[in-house]
């Protein structure tokens, strides 16, 4: 492992600092770097899936994915194996503690969709002067929507103005702001999931019109 | 450091390094880490200009094309991201823990000597003390890529005999939020 690392590293003399001076003759090749295997569903390297919150996901997408790599990591006598120093009782300590933690973790994600599917998208119309209009859209970001992007595809769609506006100082809750008065087409875009605006149940979306107050001057 | 991270509020901008600072940063780069000229060129190309992402408290974190490579606390030595030290695992002196003391680790707490110094654990031997504020990769028992990066608090001889509290305080870890940065 890292000690193996390390002779190798010992093995192959590094190149002093004459050589570097020289690297544009042709000059010590670089080390390759180690290829490491990520685990598709945390993204930790394999062997460290099981420490996760998704064990029981990460083994099922490595025995599907990896499938000689699965018997290295959980065959019975990998398993043995790593068991190394640690005491037995320690070691269910552990395993409780994952499935404890992987279980927390699954109903904080459900949790998470939940209000995903919850909250709302807002559009809506508000007068500007007299005839204009501009249509505000709020709540697209909780949907895991680039508002940037939107609103680029916003404008170049409606070929207008489109905007991402801070309400308040936090990055939460920002909202787009089109010129003009583009509410259902809006609606239809989002319906259909032109774009990146994709994941956005169509009952979520309301429309809403902002009448200016009369009065004032 | 980067237990709690957001890309969102916790970066304040970022901006092109200077060639001539690029230089001095390269230069710091082969006298820290163990690493070869031609190697470092791999991971940093010449012709890619380094930017500069400035975040809170003093961190700064360096990205080549967008992808995080080092990054600086303030003054603190130049630490490579978990994912450049996992494609290049010699680039920093190894420590090993063992296997209780890894979810401490994965949940971001300092490693402490009894760890590093018991069974599983590893520390280089007598010859090769690391003095205190050294930058290390800890690595775990019977895993084969490293877990996190720290910087030593005791020299690792002192370790051995005091064998007490915090022997190397946790930079970066497996699971923190700039491991789940991908790009900047």
């Amino acid at each position: 492992m890292g000690k193996k690392q390390r002779a190798a590293a010992a093995a192959a003399p590094a190149p002093g600092p004459e050589e570097a001076e020289s690297s544009t003759a042709p000059a010590a090749e670089p080390r390759l770097p180690v290829e490491v295997i990520y685990c598709g569903v945390c993204g930790w390297p394999l062997e460290y899936c099981e420490f996760g919150s998704t064990f029981t996901r990460c083994k099922e997408w490595l025995g599907a994915e990896h499938s000689e790599l699965f018997d290295k990591y959980y065959s019975e006598d990998a398993l043995a194996a790593k068991l190394g120093t640690i005491s037995l009782e320690a070691q269910s300590k552990l395993e409780e503690d994952t499935a404890k933690k992987e279980a927390k973790a699954e109903a904080r994600a459900e949790a998470e969709l939940k209000k995903k599917m919850e909250s709302q998208v807002v559009i809506k119309r508000v007068e500007r002067t007299k005839r204009k209009h501009v249509t505000v859209i709020s709540g697209l970001d909780k949907f895991g929507i680039d508002l940037k992007k939107a609103a680029k595809q916003f404008a170049s769609k409606f070929a207008t103005g489109a905007s991402v506006s801070k309400v308040t100082a936090g990055a939460t809750d920002d909202e787009i702001v089109v010129q003009g008065d583009v509410c259902y087409e809006i609606l239809e875009m989002i319906e259909d999931g032109v774009g990146i605006l994709k994941g956005v149940p169509a009952d979520n979306v309301e429309i809403v019109e902002d009448k200016k107050k009369k009065g004032g001057n | 450091m980067f237990k709690k991270f957001s890309t969102a509020t916790d970066i304040s901008g970022s901006t092109p390094v200077k060639s001539s600072v690029q230089r001095q940063l390269r230069a710091t780069i082969l006298s820290q880490w163990k690493i070869e000229p031609e190697t470092l060129e791999s991971i940093w190309p010449k012709k890619e200009g380094l930017v500069h992402v400035k975040c809170r408290e003093h961190i700064s974190i360096y990205t080549v094309n967008s992808r995080p490579i080092f990054f600086q606390h303030f003054d603190s030595p130049l630490v490579p991201t978990l994912r450049i030290l996992h494609q290049y695992p010699y680039i920093l002196p190894k420590v090993q823990i063992d296997r209780g003391a890894i979810r401490f680790l994965l949940a971001g707490a300092h490693m402490m000597c009894p760890g590093l110094t018991s069974k599983g654990g590893w520390l280089p031997p007598a010859e090769e003390d690391l003095p205190g504020g050294t930058l290390v990769a800890i690595f775990a028992e019977g895993k084969e890529h490293a877990a996190g990066i720290g910087i030593t608090k005791l020299s690792t001889e002192d370790m051995k005999k005091i064998n007490k509290n915090v022997g190397v305080e946790t930079v970066a870890y497996l699971g923190d939020d700039l491991w789940s940065v991908k790009s900047l």
